[in-house]
């Protein structure tokens, strides 16, 4: 083991800042995100995640931010357990209809102000799912939303693109 | 001894056009003599499901493990009434719950009839079978009663406190004991054979392929093989290829993020940051290679949908490599850390006698010695030719199912190089002719063995059913908990890492 932490001490990290040309697009991203957070938010953003009814194609992906690569925390944006203490709510899938009373329940837990962002491409308006007996549809059938986030499922580059659109229309609010 | 297919054979009438094993339509005495001798050891239960075919029928697939045997029984019943298997058998229990919430068949003489994925907030009642209005106000669920000195109950979810699939857990403890946790699941039911039923081969391929995010090539292996086995065709050898590295990398990607995972709920965060390193990677590598992370809609009935270039063969290889130059030092930081074992060795334990009655599969399975991978048995192309081990143990805990994941990786890395080695050329698909014929497919998720069945009509899918492993792999959970602390339920959880929307469908 003291090898490891040593090495992790010494080597460079991982993280995807050090903008290479072919990257550019996260390390912009980064920055920007950065600046948008610190206006609007004080460099804090508190994202609570609900799966109403995805596959858990997005949650993987969702989890993916917070690996050595992507490092969500480092922007200031942060999962946390309860509603309560969210700012936004990431909601997956299709909702379905099991869901849709669980869903509305954690939305009116969300203190104000708040937002919600639909991720992936069942979240806008059922995808595949939609016209089942057992779906309602999009996550905007039962919750205000104020971004889709496209893909099935969208990369992690995407969400944290995503995340940033928030941040920017949020401040012009 | 009489294998179990001479006992169903003179007692049944073989359904022509149902490949690649057997169907018998059987009467109910001998549909209830195939329930108790399953009851009593002799075969597994693979899958128990409802068809609203021409007429009313329930279907059992069973595995006989000795001659590595598979056939369906199917027992038509027209009053919408059945012999129940789970009376004989518990693993059966919440296949029957849920064939009488979706269809309105009932298993008569079954010891639980509470519904189950229907949550009482759907439109219709038996949305699969005949079609009624549901009631505006359903009766409440009762769960299992508890008796006993000082309990209390810990009602958790369907939203949970992670970034994870909904469902609700409901738990009753004596202190910190857990006496009791029942499952409450359905929550992300969209209704998958629904829409699969009357839809085009290719649009239910999309659907399987996202029954389970995470196993999307093992679903879209296992559909593939019973649409291919529905149709008579084979996959051409170079795509049978690139779909066992596509599983492999999806084994490999799985299990780095639940070995991480599980440490991570014993709070050992540096062990769940290196795997996600390794993880990422895996996925950065299936993306490069074949488009996509996950690996979605690659697999397709006939084929596969992307070729694998030189780069990315190569990028695979450096891959392997890679993983075998960082990967023993995580095993040895886990084996090494006496404080992390003292969280896994013990906790959670899964009885051999358990997992055998329940024929779990995949880690919870062969963590608790239950020796079967579908990649062997029945096996198919191209495990058969290649040479990997199935690895078991038989201390049943948490500790196990990390060490079986840990083999596996080991495993899927030798899989992944002879794949590379010998990688045919060749078409990479072929075209799908329309047709009539019934067809079953398993296919190995990292999970455990995938389960597919269809009947086609012509180019569209007249009737599916999808089994993910969690099916029987869930109530387990429920034995493993009892007499451990409430603490050491996400570690447990997590060990088992069941998967919600492959069994809620």
């Amino acid at each position: 083991m003291r090898r490891t932490l040593f090495e992790g001490l010494v080597r460079p990290p991982l993280t995807e800042a050090p903008p290479s040309p072919d990257d550019g697009a996260l390390a912009e991203l980064a920055a920007s995100v950065e600046r948008a957070a610190r206006r609007r938010l004080g460099r804090s953003l508190a994202i609570r995640e609900v799966d109403a009814g995805s596959c858990n194609g997005c949650e993987l992906e969702i989890h993916a931010l917070n690996n050595a690569f992507y490092d969500l925390e480092r922007f200031g944006l942060r999962f946390v357990a309860s509603p309560r203490h969210a700012d936004v709510l990431l909601v997956t899938g299709p909702v379905t209809r099991n869901m849709r009373q669980a869903l509305e329940r954690t939305y009116a837990a969300t203190p104000d102000p708040k937002w919600v962002v639909a991720v992936g491409r069942c979240a806008a308006d059922g995808g595949v799912f939609a016209g089942s007996y057992a779906v309602v549809g999009g996550v905007a059938a039962v919750v205000p939303v104020d971004l889709h986030i496209a893909g099935c499922p969208p990369t992690p580059i995407e969400l944290l693109r995503g995340l940033l659109a928030l941040l920017e229309d949020g401040s012009q609010a | 001894m009489p294998s179990l297919l001479d006992i169903i054979s003179p007692a049944g009438e073989r359904v022509a056009g149902h490949r690649p094993w057997p169907r018998f339509v059987v009467t109910a005495d001998a549909w209830r003599r195939v329930a108790a001798e399953i009851g009593s050891g002799r075969a597994t239960l693979l899958a128990l499901w409802g068809d609203a075919g021409a007429v009313p029928t329930v279907h059992l697939a069973i595995l006989e493990e000795r001659s590595a045997a598979i056939a369906v029984i199917s027992f038509a019943c027209p009053d919408g009434k059945f012999p129940s298997v789970g009376a004989h058998l518990p693993p059966a229990i919440r296949s029957e719950r849920a064939i009488l919430s979706l269809y309105g068949y009932e298993p008569v003489g079954a010891p639980d009839l509470r519904p189950w994925l229907d949550l009482g907030f759907w439109d219709v009642r038996h949305p699969l079978g005949a079609r009624s209005k549901a009631p505006a106000a359903p009766p409440a669920y009762t769960f299992l009663p508890v008796e006993g000195e000082s309990l209390h109950q810990i009602p958790v979810g369907p939203v949970h406190a992670g970034i994870i699939e909904p469902g609700h857990f409901r738990f009753t403890a004596n202190g910190e004991a857990v006496v009791r946790l029942e499952q409450r699941l359905g929550y992300v039911h969209k209704g998958i054979e629904s829409l699969i039923a009357g839809a085009s081969i290719e649009q239910a391929a999309k659907l399987a392929a996202r029954t389970s995010g995470d196993s999307t090539v093992a679903y879209g292996i296992a559909f593939a093989h019973a649409v291919e086995a529905a149709l008579g065709i084979e996959a051409p050898p170079r795509a049978r290829h690139l779909r066992a590295l596509m599983a492999e990398l999806e084994r490999l990607a799985n299990h780095f993020g639940d070995i991480g995972a599980i440490c991570n709920d014993a709070s050992f965060s540096l062990m769940h940051a290196h795997c996600g390193i390794l993880r990422e990677t895996v996925l950065r590598a299936a993306a490069a290679a074949f488009g996509h992370r996950l690996m979605m809609d690659r697999v397709i009935p006939g084929g596969v949908t992307a070729d694998l270039e030189p780069a990315g063969a190569e990028l695979i290889g450096d891959l392997s490599q890679q993983i075998r130059r960082q990967f023993p030092r995580l095993i040895e930081l886990y084996d090494n850390t006496a404080s992390l074992q003292d969280r896994t060795a013990a906790t959670g334990i899964v009885t051999i006698e358990l997992a055998r009655e329940f024929g779990a599969s995949g880690y919870v399975g062969r963590a608790s010695g239950r020796d079967f991978d579908a990649r062997k048995t029945p096996g198919y192309a191209p495990y058969d030719r290649l040479d990997f081990a199935v690895p078991v143990l038989t201390d049943g805990d948490v500790n196990a199912r990390v060490w079986i994941r840990i083999r596996e990786v080991e495993e899927s890395l030798k899989i992944v190089e002879q794949l590379l080695d010998r990688l045919p050329d060749g078409p990479v698909a072929v075209a799908l002719e329309a047709g009539d014929g019934e067809g079953l497919g398993l296919a190995e998720s990292f999970r455990g063995d995938v389960f597919a069945w269809v009947r086609l009509d012509g180019a569209r899918i007249a009737c599916c059913h999808l089994r993910d492993p969690s099916w029987f792999q869930w109530p387990l959970l429920e034995a493993a908990i009892e007499g451990n602390i409430v603490a050491d339920f996400p570690l447990c959880n997590k060990s088992f890492n069941c998967s919600y929307s492959g069994h809620d469908l």
